[in-house]
């Protein structure tokens, strides 16, 4: 099996509305910027491949746009319409596949050109669900609520989570909404639906994010570093919220072991440094810590509390700010695997986790979680 | 081409479609999944347990569902499994074909299942796909299709000196081969003078001319060589999958209906299969012809004639089923073109005929070699090629 490397990454700043730009200039200034760091010209580029969501763009086929821009110009492209991350894990199957040699990946998303509540009230069965109003808060709201019930998870401690967003998220320049505020201001913020508040929720932004995956043979060409991408995992769970336990992610769990048997993880608490998850609201970062095993399932609370996650504690969760801080539906995973290459290269910056050599990305799909995907990076195999 | 580690070989070893129709009024959009999916695990003798992943795709506006792939895992097999959602238009099919391939041949997956769909009945898809282009420059004068194929046939009939009879014999040709496919959706018994007397849609593309809005759905099964051997005596082996897109703006593309996305793709696609003379050695084509006049340029974009032939091609009898390299034996996507599964019923039915289940449909030679192609995007292509042997 070909083995697969991240050679370059790059995104851009992250902000509420990027009015000066449409998406094919966000696409285009994140390709040409990974190229341009790397070295490599147009005609070495083998293919790229997008995610994007016509629904999220208001547009059919939504990576039409986008051809020039993400260098596929008579080239070959794919689009996976899913969270980034999933192009990222296409990508390398390509690569894998002995047909290419590398591949760009580029995600991109404009929250603020529609409204979020009608975009993702689509995502709902038309017959039974839809006319409810269910939206992507309100259906987290019951996940929220389901998972404080049965383990006894408080307010706070989710608050917890978002505060810790806002505050790694001051050490990145690229995030959006870092600022530092207390559980109080949190839990004191607009209750978007009971028990989820606004600063517990993904915030409207606007950007995108592009790596470059290549095959063992090319990737130090272009990378004195490469990051190697050493295991995976992606499974699905039933649609109907009702047909699930909401509090057990089984297709987390089932994705993280698949991922750390690929990579030869045995215990993820001691041998992963640095993890990088997609909570699209505040509980999500407890669940999902769970789901990954990173705790005892119903410690996600206590996990937060006790300071572990911290970018100088021993397993940091989200130094980068996480989706909390601002990345938009679809690029939000790419971008946790993007900070995770960061990271493994000790390039991050203010918010570099001292000595990481094994990181974990984590991108989700689908209303409370239906569909994860789970990699592994190591900064060496 | 690139150096390294080569990957598995690969074979389609199972194909579903439903019947497919204008409207499916008895079953919504799950249920319509469910039975390609259905019939193409029956082909493939396989229960569900055996698939590894499963890929699906479709155009989300047509219907107004986001994330459509979430909400079909019932039906698709997907839930407490793998897998992705891809779209690219009306190349969907062939996209997922080839990521099905893909995915196999990388080693992380055995036995992959791809699916397409579209049920059209239940939106609108002409105010769906009108959205694809630039809302400033060109959705509100040149969207559609209709408009494009209108303006790119002119252009290619007056350089080449094509008549309106030779895209009506394509026309005519396609809907007589499609009477014999169990399948499709038009069987309609037509003459030259039917499809001349159509009314017109925007010169010289008139109704007959063009491809239905159709509704159902395809599903084919990959298997890595190790697994071929447990489940088929008869395997469609993948020889070569090479995707070529295009720029952004419709007026950025070549004028005179010329396809460069797809003559750049069979380029690298015959040099991966090792195919020197298209005419004589590719034994059947299933082309992605939205309108006939494609079909007569498609062609030779392909190598199968020279630039501007198309039309002799047909005036000699080459592409018709009993022909030197027939052309859509199924009857084409003028017959029966539900979107998301419109590229993938040519994977389909390529392999179908180097597998020789093509009954009435099966073209009265020997087939080692045929070519599927997808067609999508801003004249976007796909191009597949299967072997009987590799």
């Amino acid at each position: 099996m070909e083995k697969v490397a991240i050679v370059g990454m790059a995104q851009t700043r992250f902000e509420q509305r990027k009015i000066d730009a449409g998406y094919p200039d966000l696409v285009y200034e994140v390709s040409r910027q990974v190229m341009d760091k790397i070295g490599m010209r147009i005609e070495e580029l083998d293919q790229t491949i997008t995610a994007s969501q016509d629904f999220w763009d208001g547009r059919t086929i939504s990576n039409f746009a986008v051809s020039e821009a993400c260098g596929s110009f008579l080239k070959p492209e794919s689009k996976v319409a899913m969270d980034g991350i999933m192009a990222a894990f296409y990508a390398m199957i390509r690569i894998m596949s002995g047909q290419y040699s590398n591949c760009l990946v580029v995600a991109h998303c404009k929250m603020s050109e529609g409204p979020q509540n009608l975009i993702y009230n689509a995502v709902f069965d038309p017959i039974y669900q839809r006319h409810l109003g269910i939206d992507g808060v309100s259906s987290s709201a019951l996940q929220a609520r389901a998972y404080m019930n049965r383990y006894g998870i408080s307010q706070e401690q989710c608050a917890l989570a978002a505060v810790k967003s806002k505050q790694n998220a001051l050490l990145n320049p690229y995030a959006m909404d870092g600022r530092r505020i207390a559980v109080e201001d949190v839990l004191k913020s607009e209750i978007l639906a009971e028990p989820i508040h606004k600063l517990e929720a993904i915030p409207v932004s606007d950007g995108a994010c592009a790596i470059m995956l290549a095959n063992e043979h090319t990737a130090r060409k272009y990378c004195e570093k490469p990051v190697w991408i050493a295991g995976v995992g992606s499974f699905m769970d039933a649609y109907y919220l009702g047909e699930r336990d909401l509090t057990d992610p089984v297709s987390l769990v089932r994705s993280a072991k698949k991922a750390y048997e690929m990579a030869g993880i045995s215990d993820p608490r001691r041998e992963i440094d640095v993890v990088e998850l997609s909570e699209y609201y505040s509980y999500q970062e407890l669940l999902w810590s769970e789901g990954l095993g990173l705790c005892e399932r119903g410690q996600g609370g206590r996990l937060v509390e006790s300071g572990a996650t911290q970018v100088q504690g021993p397993i940091p969760v989200n130094p980068s700010g996480g989706v909390l801080a601002g990345n938009p539906f679809t690029v939000a995973g790419l971008v946790r695997v993007a900070e995770a290459y960061l990271q493994l290269r000790g390039q991050a910056g203010e918010h570099q986790v001292e000595g990481a050599k094994t990181a974990l990305a984590h991108g989700t799909t689908g209303p409370c979680g239906q569909q994860h995907c789970v990699m592994i990076l190591k900064s060496s195999l | 081409m690139k150096e390294g580690v080569m990957g598995r070989k690969v074979a389609i070893v199972g194909t579903g479609q439903t019947h497919h129709k204008a409207r499916q009024a008895d079953m919504n959009i799950t249920e319509m999944i469910h039975v390609a999916v259905k019939r193409c695990l029956e082909d493939a003798e396989l229960t569900m347990d055996q698939i590894d992943g499963v890929l699906i795709g479709n155009m989300e506006h047509f219907e107004g569902i986001n994330l459509s792939d979430m909400w079909a895992v019932d039906a698709s097999g997907a839930l407490g499994r793998y897998g992705m959602k891809i779209t690219t238009g009306g190349s969907t099919g062939t996209s997922l074909s080839m990521a099905a391939y893909y995915h196999v041949a990388s080693g992380l997956f055995d036995i992959v299942m791809a699916i397409g769909w579209q049920k059209q009945s239940e939106g609108e898809t002409t105010a769906g796909l009108i959205s694809a282009t630039d809302p400033i420059w060109e959705r509100l004068g040149f969207a559609g299709a209709f408009g494009t194929f209108g303006a790119a046939a002119t252009q290619f009939m007056k350089e080449y000196g094509l008549t309106e009879e030779h895209a009506a014999k394509v026309a005519v040709k396609n809907r007589q081969n499609g009477r014999r496919n169990p399948y499709a959706h038009l069987k309609l018994d037509i003459t030259v003078e039917d499809v001349l007397k159509s009314p017109m849609l925007a010169y010289p593309v008139r109704m007959l001319d063009m491809c239905p809005a159709s509704e159902g759905a395809c599903a084919i099964i990959m298997a890595c060589e190790e697994k071929v051997k447990k489940i088929t005596d008869r395997p469609a082996w993948v020889a070569a999958a090479v995707t070529r897109h295009d720029a952004p703006f419709i007026g950025d593309v070549p004028m005179f209906m010329d396809l460069r996305t797809l003559r750049s793709a069979a380029k690298e696609a015959y040099a991966r299969a090792g195919i020197y003379n298209p005419l004589k050695e590719i034994d059947v084509i299933e082309l992605y012809e939205p309108v006939s006049w494609a079909e007569l340029s498609f062609i030779d974009a392909l190598g199968i004639c020279e630039r501007g032939e198309g039309g002799k091609l047909i005036d000699k009898g080459i592409t018709y089923m009993d022909g030197e390299c027939p052309v859509n034996p199924s009857g084409g996507v003028l017959c029966t073109n539900p979107i998301g599964a419109t590229a993938m019923l040519r994977v389909a039915e390529a392999a179908i005929q180097i597998r020789g289940q093509g009954g009435e449909r099966q073209v009265p030679k020997k087939v080692n070699t045929a070519v599927a192609t997808g067609y999508g995007g801003n004249w976007w292509s796909d191009l597949m090629i299967l072997k009987s042997s590799l």
